[in-house]
């Protein structure tokens, strides 16, 4: 049992389940991150860790106590809201004590404990501003303050950076992720971002349609995708699907897509094909990423597995460290990522490597994957 | 050509804008004239109004029909002046105006952050309340009053309007509310703050406009009410409208036209007063949550 364990959990809304049996182990020190796309449960569940919302079934405990039916106060959780939710009556100093006055601590050690935590947040000059005066970044700052000044057992975050502009967001993702390192507390963060999600947590779970998708670790989410949905969800540009059909033989296994000219090309799969037998001939999906597409002096020179083919290639667009181009494979578009100085022009042939080892493939009835 | 185009813009608009001036003046002027005449009226002995031109500036400036009208003019039988009675207002419409607003914010408060099954129902019911006439409760509140033992009194009056003005400050305090982010509420609750405590310290210190708006449509309301005051008030406890009504109408004597318009004015003095202490977050309340930002 982890720190925070959600154990068999499920909501409901009268008769519409819209979590269906969630089961998390968080341990102590982890950072865990739920992602998904809008009215996947994620939020929900995190207002269910926090108490906001009650649990229709199964058991979230913190720390091995219960929770259920538990006030959010005497959980010992705290939680940076996704508008900020600063009260707008009272300046920064006294939004951050207000939690500790309503648990009665005496006065002298609320001025230590925001002294502590203003320092840490590098918000001293700004104690006795109010919430209105501040900048965005400044909010941020005072939300997650008024989290921290409590020292509790898990920290939850609703999407605590999607109001800020693209380059503050960045900003404060670093900062997020130092706090963590430094401190070493439990954090449920909550996003739609994935790229927040791989870059903060040290776990990941994928939410869609109130399933979880996928829990790992954000390696394992990206390179081994347990369905299409967590596949195409994260990553970004996503993951390239492309139609084919397999081929298995005895132990060895390949699958055969068309190329731009609708010639087929025949790709060997370096999976183990156990799992693949009695499937010949069935139509599957193969997942390569774009980074695993590219041009052959790009190519990952630590990969057993890859195949070289020459492609008519469509569109060009390089973003400055990399170009991106889109070429067409199976009927599909498809896009590799070169090198910044690769040549590839637009309309015509051009070499590209497919780094094997990184595919995989997924049924394309089941959604689900088969090697 | 463009020099004297826009030249040609700029005075179309500066004769336009003159233009509306004037009728605006104009129209302002029209709308004071009832005013004017009451207060030229107050300030001049009896015998110039009777005997003269009602809209000439008085010859002889005097205060004494202030004075007769407040502490010295027949009200029905006694010769008290209408200063009782407008004490008897303030008493009635002060805790009245104060109970509907507390209760109006509470309401608001419970219907927005603390939904139950059914409060929209209950929001309607309410809402309900706003658009019944006074003259059908008539009956059923007086014998209400009756039971209670508030007949005739002043508490009877206050609870009277402390009811009827529930709808329109719940109104009021829902529709700002709504408005107001339930993440902060949300966020006191995980600070530990309950129910009252979240009401007295996050909701009430962001909520002056829209109590500025409850507390002038309210006095102005209770103040200004004369069938509940005829209605439900004996001698004693009658407010400023029904003594005023009593000045005005009584048939014996001389009429005193000058301590009329003194009394009238007295009458209309505090709700004045209120839209000008008031006012200008009445119409900044009334807009709260209308447009964002």
């Amino acid at each position: 049992m982890g720190f925070l364990s959600i154990d068999n959990v499920t909501k409901s809304y009268g008769a519409t389940e819209v979590l269906h049996r969630v089961d998390i182990d968080v341990e102590e020190g982890e950072f865990l991150v739920l992602v998904g796309p809008s009215g996947c449960g994620k939020s929900t569940l995190l207002n269910m860790i926090a108490g906001l919302e009650g649990i229709t079934s199964g058991t979230i405990a913190i720390n091995e106590k219960p929770m259920n039916g538990v006030h959010p106060s005497k959980r010992n959780i705290a939680m940076v809201f996704q508008s900020y939710a600063l009260y707008p009556n009272m300046t920064v100093a006294q939004n951050i004590t207000f939690g500790l006055e309503m648990h009665g601590t005496p006065k002298p050690e609320r001025d230590e404990a925001l002294a502590k935590v203003a320092e840490l947040l590098q918000i001293t000059p700004l104690l006795s501003r109010k919430p209105g005066q501040l900048s965005g970044g400044q909010r941020q700052r005072v939300a997650m303050g008024r989290a921290l000044v409590r020292n509790p057992d898990v920290f939850l975050f609703d999407e605590p950076l999607s109001n800020l502009d693209a380059k503050l967001r960045v900003d404060m993702r670093t900062e997020i992720k130092k706090l963590h390192q430094r401190l070493g507390t439990t954090i449920v963060y909550v996003t739609h971002d994935q790229i927040e999600a791989m870059t903060l947590s040290t776990r990941i779970a994928v939410m869609n349609g109130g399933y979880v998708q996928q829990l790992g670790t954000p390696k394992e989410i990206y390179d081994n995708p347990a369905n299409i949905f967590v596949a195409s969800f994260m990553g970004s540009p996503s993951m390239n699907l492309i139609p084919a059909k397999l081929r298995v033989n005895g132990a060895d296994a390949a699958v055969e897509i068309a190329d731009s000219k609708g010639a087929p090309i025949t790709l060997p799969v370096p999976a183990d094909a156990s799992n693949l037998a009695g499937r010949n001939g069935e139509e599957v999906l193969l997942g390569i990423r774009p980074e695993a597409l590219t041009d052959p002096e790009g190519a990952d020179r630590n990969a057993n597995t890859v195949v070289q083919l020459s492609n008519v290639i469509d569109v060009t667009e390089p973003a400055g460290s990399d170009t991106f181009v889109t070429t067409t494979m199976g009927g599909c578009d498809v896009i590799g990522r070169m090198r910044a100085d690769a040549e590839a022009r637009p309309g015509e042939l051009s070499e590209l490597a497919m780094n094997m080892d990184k595919a995989v493939l997924f049924d394309p009835k089941t959604e689900d994957r088969i090697g | 050509m463009s020099i004297a185009s826009s030249e040609n813009a700029v005075s179309t608009n500066r004769v336009a804008r003159t233009f509306v001036y004037l009728v605006l003046l104009l129209f302002a002027l029209f709308y004071l004239l009832p005013l004017f005449i009451m207060l030229v009226n107050s300030v001049k002995p009896l015998s110039e109004i009777t005997g003269g031109n009602m809209i000439a500036m008085p010859e002889v400036w005097t205060l004494d029909p202030w004075r007769a009208a407040w502490s010295s003019a027949q009200i029905g039988v006694e010769p008290t002046g209408l200063r009782p009675y407008f004490i008897n207002s303030i008493i009635m419409a002060v805790p009245a105006v104060v109970l509907s607003t507390i209760f109006g914010a509470l309401n608001g408060y419970v219907l927005t952050k603390w939904q139950f099954r059914g409060h929209n129902i209950v929001f309607g019911l309410l809402l309900f309340s706003c658009f019944i006439p006074f003259q059908i409760v008539l009956i059923p509140m007086a014998q209400s009053l009756g039971v209670l033992g508030l007949a005739g009194s002043t508490p009877g009056l206050i609870l009277v309007h402390f009811v009827y003005g529930i709808g329109f400050t719940t109104l009021y305090f829902r529709n700002y509310y709504a408005a107001f982010p339930t993440e902060l509420v949300r966020a006191a609750q995980i600070d530990g703050a309950g129910f009252f405590r979240i009401f007295w310290r996050i909701l009430l210190p962001s909520s002056g406009p829209i109590i500025a708006v409850s507390f002038i449509w309210q006095f102005t309301n209770i103040w200004n009410d004369f069938l509940f005051g005829a209605s439900f008030a004996d001698a004693d406890s009658q407010p400023m409208t029904v003594a005023l009504n009593n000045l005005v109408s009584s048939s014996t004597g001389v009429k005193e036209y000058n301590v009329h318009f003194a009394g009238a004015i007295m009458a209309a003095l505090p709700t004045l007063l209120v839209y000008i202490v008031a006012g200008r977050y009445f119409v900044r309340g009334l807009m709260a949550g209308s447009v964002k930002g």
